[in-house]
Protein backbone atom coordinates (compact mmCIF):
# COMPACT_ATOMS: atom_id res chain seq x y z
CA UNK A 1 0.00 0.00 0.00
CA UNK A 2 1.24 3.48 -0.77
CA UNK A 3 2.25 5.50 2.22
CA UNK A 4 1.01 9.04 2.47
CA UNK A 5 1.91 11.03 5.56
CA UNK A 6 -0.86 12.20 7.84
CA UNK A 7 0.48 15.73 7.39
CA UNK A 8 0.03 15.55 3.61
CA UNK A 9 -3.47 14.05 3.83
CA UNK A 10 -4.52 16.55 6.47
CA UNK A 11 -3.36 19.45 4.32
CA UNK A 12 -5.04 18.01 1.23
CA UNK A 13 -8.34 17.54 3.04
CA UNK A 14 -8.23 20.94 4.75
CA UNK A 15 -7.41 23.01 1.67
CA UNK A 16 -9.71 21.22 -0.78
CA UNK A 17 -13.11 22.83 -1.26
CA UNK A 18 -14.56 21.40 -4.46
CA UNK A 19 -14.30 17.77 -5.59
CA UNK A 20 -15.32 16.41 -8.99
CA UNK A 21 -16.39 12.80 -8.36
CA UNK A 22 -16.07 10.64 -11.46
CA UNK A 23 -18.34 7.61 -11.47
CA UNK A 24 -20.41 8.59 -8.45
CA UNK A 25 -23.63 6.59 -8.09
CA UNK A 26 -27.09 7.90 -7.28
CA UNK A 27 -27.96 4.57 -5.61
CA UNK A 28 -28.00 5.16 -1.83
CA UNK A 29 -26.42 1.80 -1.03
CA UNK A 30 -23.37 2.22 -3.31
CA UNK A 31 -20.04 3.08 -1.69
CA UNK A 32 -19.50 6.05 -4.02
CA UNK A 33 -22.80 7.54 -2.90
CA UNK A 34 -21.65 7.06 0.72
CA UNK A 35 -18.44 8.95 0.08
CA UNK A 36 -20.19 11.77 -1.77
CA UNK A 37 -22.84 12.14 0.91
CA UNK A 38 -20.30 12.09 3.73
CA UNK A 39 -18.01 14.67 2.10
CA UNK A 40 -21.01 16.83 1.25
CA UNK A 41 -22.17 16.71 4.89
CA UNK A 42 -18.66 17.78 5.93
CA UNK A 43 -18.92 20.91 3.80
CA UNK A 44 -17.15 19.93 0.59
CA UNK A 45 -18.78 20.94 -2.66
CA UNK A 46 -19.32 17.83 -4.79
CA UNK A 47 -19.47 18.05 -8.58
CA UNK A 48 -20.89 14.69 -9.69
CA UNK A 49 -19.73 13.20 -13.00
CA UNK A 50 -21.69 10.27 -14.44
CA UNK A 51 -22.71 10.05 -18.12
CA UNK A 52 -25.59 7.69 -17.31
CA UNK A 53 -27.16 10.15 -14.88
CA UNK A 54 -26.24 13.45 -16.58
CA UNK A 55 -28.86 16.16 -16.20
CA UNK A 56 -30.16 14.82 -12.87
CA UNK A 57 -29.01 16.25 -9.57
CA UNK A 58 -27.27 14.84 -6.51
CA UNK A 59 -27.47 16.82 -3.23
CA UNK A 60 -28.74 19.73 -5.31
CA UNK A 61 -25.71 19.63 -7.66
CA UNK A 62 -26.14 19.07 -11.39
CA UNK A 63 -24.59 15.81 -12.64
CA UNK A 64 -22.34 16.31 -15.70
CA UNK A 65 -21.48 13.66 -18.29
CA UNK A 66 -17.70 14.25 -18.21
CA UNK A 67 -14.98 16.39 -16.67
CA UNK A 68 -14.64 18.42 -19.89
CA UNK A 69 -18.30 19.33 -19.69
CA UNK A 70 -18.21 20.99 -16.26
CA UNK A 71 -19.32 24.55 -17.12
CA UNK A 72 -17.01 27.48 -16.36
CA UNK A 73 -19.51 28.98 -13.90
CA UNK A 74 -19.05 26.00 -11.55
CA UNK A 75 -15.73 27.65 -10.71
CA UNK A 76 -12.47 26.15 -9.42
CA UNK A 77 -12.12 22.36 -8.95
CA UNK A 78 -9.44 21.37 -6.41
CA UNK A 79 -9.60 17.61 -6.71
CA UNK A 80 -10.81 14.82 -8.99
CA UNK A 81 -11.88 11.69 -7.08
CA UNK A 82 -12.09 8.60 -9.31
CA UNK A 83 -14.54 5.74 -8.76
CA UNK A 84 -13.69 3.88 -11.98
CA UNK A 85 -11.64 0.78 -12.66
CA UNK A 86 -7.91 1.33 -13.13
CA UNK A 87 -8.02 0.84 -16.91
CA UNK A 88 -10.26 3.92 -17.31
CA UNK A 89 -8.03 6.15 -15.19
CA UNK A 90 -5.46 7.20 -17.84
CA UNK A 91 -8.13 8.80 -19.96
CA UNK A 92 -9.76 10.51 -16.94
CA UNK A 93 -6.44 11.93 -15.74
CA UNK A 94 -5.56 13.21 -19.25
CA UNK A 95 -8.94 14.87 -19.50
CA UNK A 96 -8.63 16.37 -16.01
CA UNK A 97 -5.21 17.86 -16.80
CA UNK A 98 -6.51 19.38 -20.07
CA UNK A 99 -9.78 20.71 -18.73
CA UNK A 100 -8.97 21.65 -15.16
CA UNK A 101 -5.29 22.66 -14.94
CA UNK A 102 -6.28 26.27 -15.47
CA UNK A 103 -9.11 25.93 -12.96
CA UNK A 104 -7.07 25.26 -9.85
CA UNK A 105 -6.79 21.46 -10.02
CA UNK A 106 -4.24 20.21 -7.46
CA UNK A 107 -5.12 16.65 -6.55
CA UNK A 108 -6.04 13.36 -8.23
CA UNK A 109 -7.51 10.78 -5.88
CA UNK A 110 -8.12 7.12 -6.84
CA UNK A 111 -10.43 5.11 -4.57
CA UNK A 112 -9.63 1.86 -2.73
CA UNK A 113 -8.73 -0.84 -5.28
CA UNK A 114 -7.91 1.72 -7.98
CA UNK A 115 -4.18 1.77 -8.74
CA UNK A 116 -2.73 3.12 -12.00
CA UNK A 117 0.93 4.06 -11.78
CA UNK A 118 1.17 5.37 -15.37
CA UNK A 119 -1.66 7.79 -14.74
CA UNK A 120 -0.01 8.75 -11.44
CA UNK A 121 3.21 9.59 -13.29
CA UNK A 122 1.30 11.67 -15.85
CA UNK A 123 -0.42 13.62 -13.09
CA UNK A 124 2.79 14.18 -11.14
CA UNK A 125 4.51 15.43 -14.32
CA UNK A 126 1.66 17.93 -14.66
CA UNK A 127 2.39 19.19 -11.13
CA UNK A 128 -0.47 17.41 -9.36
CA UNK A 129 -0.36 15.40 -6.13
CA UNK A 130 -1.83 11.91 -6.32
CA UNK A 131 -3.41 9.54 -3.80
CA UNK A 132 -4.16 5.95 -4.88
CA UNK A 133 -5.96 3.03 -3.27
CA UNK A 134 -7.43 5.11 -0.44
CA UNK A 135 -10.80 6.60 0.39
CA UNK A 136 -11.10 10.31 1.21
CA UNK A 137 -14.08 9.61 3.48
CA UNK A 138 -12.14 7.07 5.57
CA UNK A 139 -9.06 9.30 5.72
CA UNK A 140 -11.20 12.28 6.74
CA UNK A 141 -12.94 10.21 9.40
CA UNK A 142 -9.60 8.93 10.67
CA UNK A 143 -7.78 12.26 10.75
CA UNK A 144 -10.60 14.45 12.02
CA UNK A 145 -11.88 12.35 14.88
CA UNK A 146 -14.81 10.36 13.60
CA UNK A 147 -13.26 6.90 13.43
CA UNK A 148 -12.16 7.45 17.00
CA UNK A 149 -15.82 7.11 17.95
CA UNK A 150 -16.02 3.51 16.79
CA UNK A 151 -12.77 1.93 17.93
CA UNK A 152 -10.54 2.22 14.86
CA UNK A 153 -6.79 2.61 15.00
CA UNK A 154 -6.43 6.27 13.94
CA UNK A 155 -2.70 6.38 14.60
CA UNK A 156 -3.22 9.71 16.32
CA UNK A 157 -1.52 10.18 19.69
CA UNK A 158 -2.02 13.56 21.32
CA UNK A 159 -2.58 15.02 24.78
CA UNK A 160 -3.99 18.23 23.35
CA UNK A 161 -7.68 18.99 23.17
CA UNK B 1 -3.46 2.17 9.06
CA UNK B 2 -0.60 4.47 9.96
CA UNK B 3 2.86 3.36 10.98
CA UNK B 4 2.89 4.80 14.45
CA UNK B 5 6.42 5.71 15.47
CA UNK B 6 5.65 5.43 19.19
CA UNK B 7 6.87 2.72 21.56
CA UNK B 8 4.64 0.15 23.23
CA UNK B 9 4.87 1.85 26.64
CA UNK B 10 3.60 5.11 25.16
CA UNK B 11 0.82 3.47 23.17
CA UNK B 12 -0.51 1.45 26.11
CA UNK B 13 -1.21 4.76 27.89
CA UNK B 14 -2.15 7.09 25.04
CA UNK B 15 -3.62 5.14 22.11
CA UNK B 16 -7.26 6.06 21.67
CA UNK B 17 -7.28 8.35 24.69
CA UNK B 18 -6.99 11.96 23.68
CA UNK B 19 -8.43 14.41 26.22
CA UNK B 20 -12.22 14.20 26.34
CA UNK B 21 -13.50 16.54 23.60
CA UNK B 22 -16.50 17.70 25.66
CA UNK B 23 -14.79 18.56 28.95
CA UNK B 24 -11.02 18.32 28.53
CA UNK B 25 -11.01 15.58 31.18
CA UNK B 26 -7.55 13.99 30.93
CA UNK B 27 -8.53 10.55 32.11
CA UNK B 28 -11.06 8.84 29.84
CA UNK B 29 -14.51 9.48 31.36
CA UNK B 30 -16.96 6.66 31.90
CA UNK B 31 -19.79 7.54 29.54
CA UNK B 32 -22.58 5.89 31.45
CA UNK B 33 -25.40 6.40 28.96
CA UNK B 34 -27.44 4.13 26.77
CA UNK B 35 -28.38 6.64 24.06
CA UNK B 36 -27.17 9.81 22.33
CA UNK B 37 -29.12 12.80 21.03
CA UNK B 38 -29.18 13.32 17.24
CA UNK B 39 -28.56 16.83 15.88
CA UNK B 40 -31.52 16.44 13.49
CA UNK B 41 -33.27 13.86 11.32
CA UNK B 42 -30.56 14.04 8.62
CA UNK B 43 -27.86 13.33 11.18
CA UNK B 44 -29.83 10.36 12.52
CA UNK B 45 -30.30 8.99 8.99
CA UNK B 46 -26.61 9.35 8.15
CA UNK B 47 -25.64 7.53 11.35
CA UNK B 48 -28.07 4.67 10.79
CA UNK B 49 -26.86 4.31 7.18
CA UNK B 50 -23.24 4.22 8.46
CA UNK B 51 -22.48 7.15 6.16
CA UNK B 52 -21.30 9.02 9.21
CA UNK B 53 -19.67 7.38 12.23
CA UNK B 54 -21.02 8.41 15.59
CA UNK B 55 -23.00 7.38 18.61
CA UNK B 56 -26.52 6.04 18.37
CA UNK B 57 -27.04 3.53 21.16
CA UNK B 58 -24.54 1.89 23.51
CA UNK B 59 -25.25 -1.63 22.30
CA UNK B 60 -23.34 -0.49 19.19
CA UNK B 61 -20.85 2.19 20.21
CA UNK B 62 -19.90 4.08 23.35
CA UNK B 63 -17.11 6.66 23.81
CA UNK B 64 -15.43 4.83 26.74
CA UNK B 65 -15.59 1.47 25.01
CA UNK B 66 -14.25 3.08 21.80
CA UNK B 67 -11.09 4.17 23.61
CA UNK B 68 -10.48 0.58 24.72
CA UNK B 69 -11.11 -0.67 21.18
CA UNK B 70 -8.65 1.79 19.64
CA UNK B 71 -6.11 1.05 22.39
CA UNK B 72 -6.10 -2.70 21.78
CA UNK B 73 -6.32 -2.33 17.98
CA UNK B 74 -3.23 -0.12 18.12
CA UNK B 75 -1.25 -2.39 20.45
CA UNK B 76 -2.05 -5.39 18.24
CA UNK B 77 -1.22 -3.51 15.03
CA UNK B 78 -4.74 -3.91 13.64
CA UNK B 79 -7.03 -1.43 11.89
CA UNK B 80 -9.94 -1.67 14.33
CA UNK B 81 -11.47 -3.65 17.15
CA UNK B 82 -14.85 -4.58 18.56
CA UNK B 83 -15.07 -5.05 22.32
CA UNK B 84 -17.57 -7.51 23.75
CA UNK B 85 -18.84 -8.88 27.01
CA UNK B 86 -16.34 -11.73 27.52
CA UNK B 87 -13.58 -13.67 25.83
CA UNK B 88 -16.05 -16.34 24.83
CA UNK B 89 -18.27 -13.68 23.26
CA UNK B 90 -15.25 -12.43 21.30
CA UNK B 91 -14.69 -15.91 19.84
CA UNK B 92 -18.27 -16.05 18.55
CA UNK B 93 -18.05 -12.47 17.29
CA UNK B 94 -14.89 -13.35 15.34
CA UNK B 95 -16.51 -16.37 13.67
CA UNK B 96 -19.94 -14.85 13.08
CA UNK B 97 -19.15 -12.78 9.95
CA UNK B 98 -17.31 -15.73 8.41
CA UNK B 99 -19.57 -18.70 9.04
CA UNK B 100 -22.92 -19.92 7.75
CA UNK B 101 -24.79 -23.13 8.62
CA UNK B 102 -22.79 -26.08 7.25
CA UNK B 103 -19.44 -24.30 7.60
CA UNK B 104 -16.55 -25.46 9.74
CA UNK B 105 -13.43 -24.14 11.45
CA UNK B 106 -10.11 -25.93 12.02
CA UNK B 107 -9.11 -25.63 15.66
CA UNK B 108 -6.00 -26.48 17.67
CA UNK B 109 -6.34 -29.29 20.21
CA UNK B 110 -4.42 -27.10 22.67
CA UNK B 111 -6.98 -24.61 23.91
CA UNK B 112 -8.64 -23.42 27.09
CA UNK B 113 -11.10 -26.18 28.08
CA UNK B 114 -14.07 -23.83 27.84
CA UNK B 115 -13.12 -23.01 24.27
CA UNK B 116 -12.85 -26.71 23.38
CA UNK B 117 -16.39 -27.17 24.70
CA UNK B 118 -17.65 -24.08 22.86
CA UNK B 119 -16.16 -25.37 19.61
CA UNK B 120 -16.99 -29.04 19.95
CA UNK B 121 -20.59 -28.74 21.17
CA UNK B 122 -22.15 -25.30 21.44
CA UNK B 123 -21.39 -23.96 17.96
CA UNK B 124 -23.21 -26.97 16.48
CA UNK B 125 -26.43 -25.22 17.51
CA UNK B 126 -25.61 -22.64 14.81
CA UNK B 127 -25.00 -25.38 12.25
CA UNK B 128 -21.23 -24.81 12.51
CA UNK B 129 -18.65 -27.44 13.38
CA UNK B 130 -14.99 -27.67 14.34
CA UNK B 131 -12.24 -30.10 13.37
CA UNK B 132 -9.57 -30.46 16.06
CA UNK B 133 -5.98 -30.87 14.88
CA UNK B 134 -2.50 -31.00 16.45
CA UNK B 135 -1.11 -27.66 15.23
CA UNK B 136 2.47 -28.94 15.27
CA UNK B 137 1.39 -31.07 12.29
CA UNK B 138 1.01 -28.44 9.57
CA UNK B 139 0.07 -31.00 6.92
CA UNK B 140 -2.77 -32.19 9.12
CA UNK B 141 -4.17 -28.64 9.27
CA UNK B 142 -4.23 -28.42 5.47
CA UNK B 143 -5.63 -31.97 5.20
CA UNK B 144 -8.51 -31.13 7.55
CA UNK B 145 -9.82 -28.40 5.24
CA UNK B 146 -12.73 -28.79 2.85
CA UNK B 147 -14.68 -26.30 0.74
CA UNK B 148 -16.77 -25.29 3.77
CA UNK B 149 -13.79 -24.48 6.00
CA UNK B 150 -13.88 -20.78 6.80
CA UNK B 151 -11.20 -20.19 9.43
CA UNK B 152 -8.28 -21.60 11.41
CA UNK B 153 -8.25 -20.96 15.17
CA UNK B 154 -5.55 -21.32 17.85
CA UNK B 155 -4.14 -19.73 20.98
CA UNK B 156 -0.68 -18.06 20.82
CA UNK B 157 0.46 -19.31 24.24
CA UNK B 158 -2.08 -21.99 25.02
CA UNK B 159 -4.01 -22.56 28.23
CA UNK B 160 -3.07 -24.45 30.47
CA UNK B 161 0.37 -23.46 29.31
CA UNK B 162 3.53 -25.10 28.15
CA UNK B 163 2.67 -24.80 24.46
CA UNK B 164 3.45 -22.01 22.00
CA UNK B 165 1.92 -21.96 18.53
CA UNK B 166 4.22 -21.38 15.56
CA UNK B 167 1.98 -18.61 14.24
CA UNK B 168 3.94 -17.76 11.04
CA UNK B 169 3.81 -21.38 9.85
CA UNK B 170 0.13 -21.83 10.71
CA UNK B 171 -0.66 -18.48 9.05
CA UNK B 172 1.06 -19.67 5.87
CA UNK B 173 -1.15 -22.77 5.82
CA UNK B 174 -4.29 -20.64 6.33
CA UNK B 175 -3.18 -18.31 3.56
CA UNK B 176 -2.71 -21.27 1.25
CA UNK B 177 -6.28 -22.32 2.03
CA UNK B 178 -7.57 -18.79 1.36
CA UNK B 179 -9.03 -18.45 4.84
CA UNK B 180 -8.21 -16.26 7.84
CA UNK B 181 -6.18 -17.34 10.87
CA UNK B 182 -7.77 -16.28 14.18
CA UNK B 183 -5.40 -16.21 17.17
CA UNK B 184 -6.55 -16.01 20.78
CA UNK B 185 -3.76 -13.87 22.22
CA UNK B 186 -5.09 -13.79 25.79
CA UNK B 187 -2.14 -15.49 27.46
CA UNK B 188 0.61 -13.65 25.58
CA UNK B 189 -0.96 -10.18 25.31
CA UNK B 190 0.38 -7.90 22.55
CA UNK B 191 3.39 -7.23 24.77
CA UNK B 192 4.74 -10.77 24.35
CA UNK B 193 3.33 -11.60 20.91
CA UNK B 194 1.74 -9.69 18.06
CA UNK B 195 -0.03 -12.33 15.97
CA UNK B 196 -0.89 -9.87 13.16
CA UNK B 197 2.80 -9.14 12.56
CA UNK B 198 3.27 -12.94 12.34
CA UNK B 199 0.53 -13.34 9.72
CA UNK B 200 -2.76 -13.69 11.62
CA UNK B 201 -5.86 -12.02 10.19
CA UNK B 202 -7.88 -11.67 13.41
CA UNK B 203 -6.89 -11.57 17.07
CA UNK B 204 -9.26 -12.25 19.96
CA UNK B 205 -8.75 -11.70 23.67
CA UNK B 206 -10.34 -12.49 26.93
CA UNK B 207 -9.61 -9.01 28.37
CA UNK B 208 -10.74 -10.53 31.67
CA UNK B 209 -7.15 -11.74 32.04
CA UNK B 210 -3.85 -9.85 31.66
CA UNK B 211 -5.20 -6.82 29.81
CA UNK B 212 -7.35 -5.85 32.81
CA UNK B 213 -4.78 -7.54 34.98
CA UNK B 214 -6.33 -7.65 38.41
CA UNK B 215 -9.33 -9.92 38.21
CA UNK B 216 -12.03 -7.24 38.32
CA UNK B 217 -14.13 -7.33 35.15
CA UNK B 218 -15.11 -9.67 32.34
CA UNK B 219 -14.50 -8.62 28.75
CA UNK B 220 -13.37 -9.66 25.31
CA UNK B 221 -12.26 -8.04 22.07
CA UNK B 222 -11.84 -8.90 18.38
CA UNK B 223 -9.10 -7.09 16.47
CA UNK B 224 -8.98 -7.10 12.66
CA UNK B 225 -5.66 -6.74 10.82
CA UNK B 226 -7.42 -5.22 7.80
CA UNK B 227 -5.19 -7.43 5.64
CA UNK B 228 -7.60 -10.07 4.40
CA UNK B 229 -9.22 -9.75 0.97
CA UNK B 230 -12.77 -10.88 1.76
CA UNK B 231 -13.76 -10.53 -1.89
CA UNK B 232 -11.00 -12.77 -3.30
CA UNK B 233 -13.36 -15.78 -3.18
CA UNK B 234 -17.05 -16.47 -2.64
CA UNK B 235 -16.34 -17.91 0.81
CA UNK B 236 -17.37 -14.85 2.83
CA UNK B 237 -20.64 -13.55 1.35
CA UNK B 238 -21.65 -11.64 4.48
CA UNK B 239 -18.65 -9.37 3.85
CA UNK B 240 -18.25 -9.54 0.08
CA UNK B 241 -21.88 -9.64 -1.15
CA UNK B 242 -24.90 -7.43 -0.43
CA UNK B 243 -25.88 -8.22 3.18
CA UNK B 244 -29.67 -8.52 3.59
CA UNK B 245 -29.31 -7.86 7.34
CA UNK B 246 -28.10 -4.33 6.51
CA UNK B 247 -30.43 -3.31 3.66
CA UNK B 248 -28.20 -4.84 1.02
CA UNK B 249 -24.97 -3.08 1.93
CA UNK B 250 -21.76 -4.71 0.67
CA UNK B 251 -19.41 -4.26 3.63
CA UNK B 252 -16.07 -4.97 1.95
CA UNK B 253 -16.72 -2.78 -1.05
CA UNK B 254 -18.03 0.04 1.14
CA UNK B 255 -15.49 0.02 3.96
CA UNK B 256 -12.40 -1.59 2.45
CA UNK B 257 -9.94 -2.63 5.16
CA UNK B 258 -12.40 -1.50 7.85
CA UNK B 259 -15.16 -3.88 6.68
CA UNK B 260 -14.79 -6.56 9.35
CA UNK B 261 -14.92 -4.05 12.21
CA UNK B 262 -17.94 -2.22 10.78
CA UNK B 263 -19.65 -5.59 10.31
CA UNK B 264 -18.88 -6.43 13.94
CA UNK B 265 -20.61 -3.28 15.13
CA UNK B 266 -23.45 -3.00 12.63
CA UNK B 267 -24.45 -6.66 12.61
CA UNK B 268 -22.54 -8.51 15.34
CA UNK B 269 -23.21 -6.19 18.28
CA UNK B 270 -26.51 -5.00 16.87
CA UNK B 271 -28.02 -8.49 16.54
CA UNK B 272 -26.07 -10.67 18.99
CA UNK B 273 -25.89 -7.94 21.64
CA UNK B 274 -22.75 -9.20 23.43
CA UNK B 275 -21.70 -5.63 24.22
CA UNK B 276 -19.06 -4.54 26.72
CA UNK B 277 -20.30 -2.04 29.30
CA UNK B 278 -18.43 1.26 29.81
CA UNK B 279 -17.58 0.53 33.48
CA UNK B 280 -15.78 -2.64 32.45
CA UNK B 281 -14.02 -0.78 29.62
CA UNK B 282 -12.78 1.73 32.21
CA UNK B 283 -11.25 -0.95 34.45
CA UNK B 284 -9.62 -2.63 31.48
CA UNK B 285 -8.19 0.69 30.25
CA UNK B 286 -6.69 1.27 33.71
CA UNK B 287 -5.11 -2.16 33.52
CA UNK B 288 -3.64 -1.73 30.05
CA UNK B 289 -1.80 1.44 31.14
CA UNK B 290 0.63 -0.80 33.07
CA UNK B 291 0.55 -3.86 30.79
CA UNK B 292 4.23 -3.97 29.80
CA UNK B 293 5.40 -3.38 33.37
CA UNK B 294 3.24 -6.17 34.71
CA UNK B 295 4.05 -8.62 31.93
CA UNK B 296 7.78 -8.18 32.51
CA UNK B 297 7.32 -9.10 36.17
CA UNK B 298 4.87 -11.93 35.40
CA UNK B 299 7.41 -13.48 33.04
CA UNK B 300 10.38 -12.95 35.36
CA UNK B 301 8.50 -14.55 38.28
CA UNK B 302 7.24 -17.42 36.12
CA UNK B 303 10.79 -18.22 35.08
CA UNK B 304 12.02 -18.22 38.70
CA UNK B 305 9.17 -20.37 40.02
CA UNK B 306 9.31 -22.81 37.07
CA UNK B 307 13.09 -23.21 37.45
CA UNK B 308 12.75 -23.87 41.19
CA UNK B 309 9.98 -26.42 40.65
CA UNK B 310 11.92 -28.23 37.94
CA UNK B 311 14.79 -28.79 40.35
CA UNK B 312 12.56 -30.05 43.16
CA UNK B 313 12.51 -33.85 43.71
CA UNK B 314 8.79 -33.79 44.62
CA UNK B 315 7.97 -32.61 41.10
CA UNK B 316 7.87 -34.91 38.07
CA UNK B 317 8.02 -32.28 35.34
CA UNK B 318 7.26 -28.63 34.60
CA UNK B 319 5.76 -27.57 31.25
CA UNK B 320 6.86 -23.91 31.15
CA UNK B 321 7.92 -23.14 27.57
CA UNK B 322 10.44 -20.60 28.83
CA UNK B 323 12.59 -23.37 30.39
CA UNK B 324 15.59 -24.60 28.37
CA UNK B 325 14.25 -28.16 28.89
CA UNK B 326 10.97 -27.37 27.10
CA UNK B 327 10.49 -28.87 23.63
CA UNK B 328 9.28 -25.38 22.68
CA UNK B 329 12.36 -23.57 23.96
CA UNK B 330 13.60 -22.67 20.45
CA UNK B 331 10.16 -21.48 19.41
CA UNK B 332 10.04 -19.37 22.58
CA UNK B 333 13.35 -17.71 21.70
CA UNK B 334 12.49 -16.94 18.10
CA UNK B 335 8.77 -16.11 18.25
CA UNK B 336 8.19 -15.08 21.89
CA UNK B 337 11.51 -13.39 22.72
CA UNK B 338 10.12 -11.29 25.57
CA UNK B 339 8.94 -14.39 27.41
CA UNK B 340 6.73 -17.45 27.25
CA UNK B 341 4.01 -16.00 29.47
CA UNK B 342 3.25 -16.79 33.08
CA UNK B 343 0.89 -19.76 32.91
CA UNK B 344 2.14 -23.34 33.12
CA UNK B 345 1.48 -26.70 34.69
CA UNK B 346 3.60 -29.03 36.74
CA UNK B 347 3.17 -32.67 37.69
CA UNK B 348 3.25 -33.52 41.36
CA UNK B 349 4.67 -36.87 42.49
CA UNK B 350 1.73 -38.65 44.01
CA UNK B 351 -0.73 -37.83 41.20
CA UNK B 352 -4.31 -36.72 41.65
CA UNK B 353 -4.43 -37.00 45.48
CA UNK B 354 -1.23 -35.01 45.92
CA UNK B 355 -2.52 -32.34 43.48
CA UNK B 356 -5.71 -31.89 45.46
CA UNK B 357 -3.81 -31.69 48.75
CA UNK B 358 -1.39 -29.14 47.31
CA UNK B 359 -4.19 -26.90 46.09
CA UNK B 360 -5.80 -27.07 49.54
CA UNK B 361 -2.57 -26.21 51.39
CA UNK B 362 -1.23 -23.10 49.62
CA UNK B 363 -1.59 -19.77 51.47
CA UNK B 364 -0.59 -17.04 48.99
CA UNK B 365 -1.75 -18.76 45.81
CA UNK B 366 -5.54 -18.44 45.40
CA UNK B 367 -7.54 -21.48 44.37
CA UNK B 368 -9.66 -19.93 41.61
CA UNK B 369 -10.77 -20.61 38.03
CA UNK B 370 -9.05 -17.61 36.50
CA UNK B 371 -5.65 -16.53 35.23
CA UNK B 372 -3.76 -13.38 34.41
CA UNK B 373 -4.28 -11.72 37.78
CA UNK B 374 -1.62 -9.75 39.71
CA UNK B 375 -2.27 -12.41 42.40
CA UNK B 376 -0.82 -15.86 41.83
CA UNK B 377 -3.49 -18.45 41.17
CA UNK B 378 -3.59 -22.22 41.31
CA UNK B 379 -6.03 -24.79 40.00
CA UNK B 380 -6.28 -28.45 39.19
CA UNK B 381 -7.32 -28.11 35.55
CA UNK B 382 -8.51 -31.71 35.00
CA UNK B 383 -11.20 -31.39 37.65
CA UNK B 384 -12.19 -27.74 36.88
CA UNK B 385 -11.35 -25.66 33.78
CA UNK B 386 -10.86 -28.75 31.59
CA UNK B 387 -13.41 -30.93 33.40
CA UNK B 388 -15.94 -31.34 30.58
CA UNK B 389 -13.32 -32.91 28.31
CA UNK B 390 -12.59 -36.58 27.68
CA UNK B 391 -9.34 -38.01 29.06
CA UNK B 392 -7.82 -37.92 25.55
CA UNK B 393 -8.86 -34.28 25.10
CA UNK B 394 -7.40 -33.42 28.52
CA UNK B 395 -4.10 -35.04 27.62
CA UNK B 396 -3.95 -33.36 24.19
CA UNK B 397 -4.63 -30.00 25.86
CA UNK B 398 -1.94 -30.62 28.51
CA UNK B 399 -4.42 -30.90 31.38
CA UNK B 400 -3.92 -34.47 32.61
CA UNK B 401 -5.10 -35.52 36.08
CA UNK B 402 -1.60 -35.40 37.62
CA UNK B 403 -0.86 -31.74 36.83
CA UNK B 404 -1.60 -28.49 38.63
CA UNK B 405 -1.88 -25.21 36.73
CA UNK B 406 -0.22 -22.05 38.04
CA UNK B 407 -0.89 -18.48 36.95
CA UNK B 408 2.11 -16.64 38.31
CA UNK B 409 1.39 -13.16 39.63
CA UNK B 410 3.56 -10.15 40.32
CA UNK B 411 4.29 -10.81 44.01
CA UNK B 412 7.81 -11.38 45.35
CA UNK B 413 9.00 -14.56 43.62
CA UNK B 414 10.67 -15.94 46.77
CA UNK B 415 7.36 -15.75 48.64
CA UNK B 416 5.67 -17.76 45.89
CA UNK B 417 8.42 -20.35 46.05
CA UNK B 418 8.20 -20.64 49.87
CA UNK B 419 4.44 -21.10 49.61
CA UNK B 420 4.79 -23.92 47.05
CA UNK B 421 7.57 -25.44 49.16
CA UNK B 422 5.40 -25.73 52.28
CA UNK B 423 2.43 -27.00 50.26
CA UNK B 424 4.54 -29.63 48.48
CA UNK B 425 5.85 -30.75 51.88
CA UNK B 426 2.28 -31.39 53.00
CA UNK B 427 1.13 -32.94 49.71
CA UNK B 428 4.00 -35.30 48.89
CA UNK B 429 4.82 -37.62 51.74
C1 LIG C 1 -7.13 -18.53 26.47
C2 LIG C 1 -8.52 -18.17 26.87
N1 LIG C 1 -9.39 -17.77 25.93
C3 LIG C 1 -10.66 -17.44 26.25
C4 LIG C 1 -11.13 -17.52 27.53
C5 LIG C 1 -12.56 -17.17 27.81
O1 LIG C 1 -12.61 -15.85 28.27
P1 LIG C 1 -13.79 -15.32 29.21
O2 LIG C 1 -13.71 -16.09 30.48
O3 LIG C 1 -13.47 -13.86 29.35
O4 LIG C 1 -15.07 -15.55 28.47
C6 LIG C 1 -10.26 -17.93 28.55
C7 LIG C 1 -10.74 -18.02 29.94
O5 LIG C 1 -10.16 -18.67 30.78
C8 LIG C 1 -8.93 -18.27 28.21
O6 LIG C 1 -8.05 -18.68 29.14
Amino acid sequence: MNNYTDKFLRELLSTTKTIAMVGVSVNEMRPSYFVARYLNLKGYRIVPINPGQAGKTLFGQMIYPSISEIPEEVGPIDMVDIFRRAEHVDQIVDEAITALSARGLRYIWMQIGVINEDAEATAVAAGLDVVMNRCPKIEHQRLFGELRKAGFNTGIISSRL
Amino acid sequence: MTDTPYGFDTLQIHAGARPDPATGARQTPIYQTTAYVFRDADHAAALFNLQEVGYIYSRLTNPTVAVLQERVATLEGGVGAVACSSGHAAQLMALFPLMAPGDNVIVSTRLYGGSITQFSHTIKRFGWSATFVDFDDLDAIAAAADENTKAVFCESISNPGGYLTDIPSVAAVAEGLGIPLIVDNTLATPYLCQPIAQGATLVVHSTTKYLTGNGTVMGGIVVDSGNFDWSASDKFPSLSKPEPAYHGMTFHETFGALAFTFHGIAIGLRDLGMTLNPQAAHYTLMGIETLSLRMERHVENAMKVATWLENDPRVDFVTYAGLPSSPYSDRAKSLYPKGAGALFTFAVKGGYTACVKLVDTVEIFSHVANLGDTRSLIIHAASTTHRQLTTEQQEAAGASANVVRLSIGTETADDLISDLDQALAAAVK
